[in-house]
């Protein structure tokens, strides 16, 4: 059905006026009649016509003129105006146009093609007006979308924190974007020294993939700060996730657990492209996926084999995303992983790598992009520093005198993990709360010793080389897994006197014993990071005694009473 | 993109042949070719001929389809992986779960 509209008629002819605005209202619209382009300019302020029929040729202010400041004024909305003219020229009919002109009508009018005209005119505009609108409100719901982001991703920092991202060691570029891009990056200092880095990706992108983050975030955090091992934060992230995520939905991730004491570096791998172990001399080691992601086997089919890595100081470990690789410029190029390798070949300083990778990607791009996430960990001197402190809880300390022994067989010490345990308990004891990271270092360099050169008989002369060091894990993962008999056991014992108290660890185990002073001599190695247990249980702790026979140690934590 | 599905004559085999991007976009197309009413096959294949290319959520949907199929007891083929089709299943390491050739 035809609309009625208020329609503007700029014409200095008097009697052609009279003419066209008979024809237009008889079509029932409403007419505004002006005899010149300022006359119509000012009507068009005044009375917002929805369409303007527009002669060409005027006094005062030619139709080209007014044409153009009635554009003006009507800025992004649609005003069609039509030219009134018997021009023919072309040249004329440009000016037209370029005055912002839509269509054009000769004289003599025929009421007929004007209507049609007028009404394809009004399409026209509605179809503008839409548009606007559905603009208007994309853009609105934009940027209300970026607003809960925003939101989102400050409550996520609250959860998750920035854990040790910002530790000296590590660089990394993650856009705050990269939430909801389905990026992850966490890192964490674990009680015993260890860092862990997780870099996940999970599958999809905005909300879904944020809310999965959340809990994967917590666990990582909550569990490394427990001094869980990586094994046991790894499955229980996959759990989580298989619990939670919808069957479509998963997380690629690599898990590092980089203990510097021990020079080792453990790598768990599913679905990431190849992150890089890469030596001072700038070898380079892929760390490839090796298992499917995460959140999609369930716990009894999860596979948890990390691979083992030696690790020495100047040694840094790179990881990206899928996005790194997967980026195309405007050109529809793909960054590839050519391009990442032909980097990697032609750096020789691995120090200024991070930045030619970020170099790189700037100059294939143009700008940066909100959708990779890369990380470098270098090894330094300052991982292996500050050892974890808990605070102290408000009440007085009692008098304690109390001890616990432990006995692990073959069973428990194939599938548990004791120290976290050990931990807890020992942290009950307030005094000791300032030094928990130096008991949890020990306990574990004491208990590793313990399980892998006592009850499993390995040498960690192995260790000299990456694939000997390969062989080593292959061979604790074996005679663990086909361990029948042995047995550690732990004694923890507490006693408070006057002058304040004592903690007092002693550990044996079921295996032939080792030359405990011999050791010692040994492992007067520097630039190896592995070996450095003992030296390190020795200064950690304020009393270090060993049995003849090697099976056994023990260590002492001291401490005054409070003034 | 283009997805076909074709049942086997006894009825215990559907073929799923998707050619150009597997991607977000396929999302509604893979889903109707599995779930067709009153068939229930026993075997799948997915042919992935014409396929040039596979996304995350590719594989969340081949996910959704082992599930359909009875999860761990599923029997389900990808045929015909192009080299950077096949790049993407094993860098995800999809060959525990699916078989591959």
């Amino acid at each position: 059905m035809p609309k009625r509209l208020t329609i503007l008629i700029a014409e200095d002819s008097p009697v052609d006026r009279m003419l066209l605005s008979t024809i237009v209202a008889r079509q029932g619209h409403r007419v505004l009649t002006a005899a010149d382009g300022m006359q119509a300019v000012a009507l068009f302020e005044q009375e917002r016509p929805q369409l303007v029929l527009m002669d060409a040729l005027m006094p005062v202010m030619d139709g080209f003129e007014a044409a153009r400041r009635i554009k003006q004024l009507a800025g992004d909305e649609l005003v069609p105006i039509i030219f009134l003219t018997s021009l023919t020229e072309n040249q004329a009919l440009v000016g037209c146009l370029e005055a912002g002109g839509d269509d054009f009508i000769a004289k003599p009018y025929n009421p007929i093609i004007l209507e049609a005209k007028i009404q394809a005119m009004h399409r026209l505009r509605r179809l503008q007006a839409t548009v606007l609108a559905q603009r208007d409100l994309i853009a609105r719901r934009n940027q209300q979308l970026l607003d809960e982001h925003r939101a989102a991703k400050a409550i996520f920092d609250k959860v998750a924190h920035a854990g040790c991202l910002n530790a000296p060691n590590i660089r990394y570029r993650q856009s705050p974007r990269a939430l909801f891009n389905g990026d992850l990056l966490l890192a964490a200092q674990a009680p015993a020294g260890q860092m862990f880095v997780l870099l996940g990706d999970f599958t999809g992108h905005g909300l879904p993939a944020a809310i999965g983050a959340m809990p994967l975030a917590e666990t990582f955090y909550g569990m490394a700060a427990k001094g869980h091992s990586s094994t046991d934060i790894l499955r229980e992230m996959n759990a989580k996730l298989k619990q939670i995520l919808p069957v479509e939905m998963f997380c690629c991730a690599t898990l590092l657990d980089i203990n510097p004491l021990q020079g080792t570096l453990r790598v768990w791998n599913g679905g990431l492209p190849d992150g890089y172990l890469i030596g001072a001399n700038g070898q380079r080691t892929p760390l490839g996926s090796r298992h499917l992601p995460l959140g999609i086997l369930s716990a009894a089919a999860f596979d948890d084999e990390f691979e083992h890595f030696p690790l020495a100081v100047g040694d840094r470990l790179l990881l990206l995303s899928d996005g790194v690789i997967e980026s195309r410029n405007t050109h529809d190029e793909l960054f590839g992983e050519r391009r990442l390798l032909a980097l990697l070949d032609a750096n020789s300083d691995p120090a200024r790598l991070f930045d030619e990778i970020e170099q790189a990607l700037l100059a294939f791009h143009g700008q940066v992009q909100d959708d990779l996430s890369l990380i470098e960990v270098s090894l330094d001197e300052t991982l292996a520093g500050a050892p974890l402190s808990v605070p102290l809880v408000a009440h007085r300390s009692r008098p304690i005198d109390w001890s616990a022994h432990f006995e692990l067989r073959a069973e428990s010490l194939r599938n548990g993990n004791p120290l976290p345990l050990l931990l807890q308990l020992l942290l009950q004891v307030n005094p000791l709360r300032p030094r928990a990271g130096a008991i949890y270092t020990v306990l574990g360099e004491l208990y590793a010793n313990a399980l892998e050169h006592g009850v499993l008989g390995l040498d960690s002369a192995l260790k000299c080389d990456a694939e000997g060091f390969q062989r080593y894990y292959e061979l604790r993962r074996e005679r663990l897994q086909a361990l029948a008999e042995g047995h550690i056991r732990l004694e923890l014992s507490i006693k408070t006197h006057d002058g304040g108290g004592c903690l007092r660890i002693a550990i044996s185990d079921s295996g032939a014993g080792f030359d405990v002073a011999h050791a010692l001599q040994l492992q007067r190695c520097d630039q190896c990071l592995s070996g450095r247990g003992l030296h390190l249980v020795r200064q950690l702790t304020d009393g270090f005694d060993w049995q003849a026979d090697g099976r056994g140690l023990g260590v002492e934590f001291g401490w005054a009473a409070e003034a | 993109m283009t997805i076909t599905s074709q049942l086997s004559a006894d009825g215990r085999e559907l073929t799923i042949a998707i050619s150009g991007r597997f991607d977000f976009n396929a999302h509604q197309a893979f889903r109707d070719a599995y779930q067709r009413q009153g068939a229930s096959p026993q075997r799948y294949v997915v042919d992935l001929q014409g396929a040039t290319y596979l996304d995350s959520s590719a594989l969340g949907m081949l996910l959704l389809l082992r599930d359909h199929a009875g999860g761990d007891e599923a029997d389900i083929r990808l045929l015909n992986c192009n080299v950077d089709v096949r790049k993407v299943l094993s860098v995800s390491n999809f060959e525990q779960l699916f078989v591959i050739a």
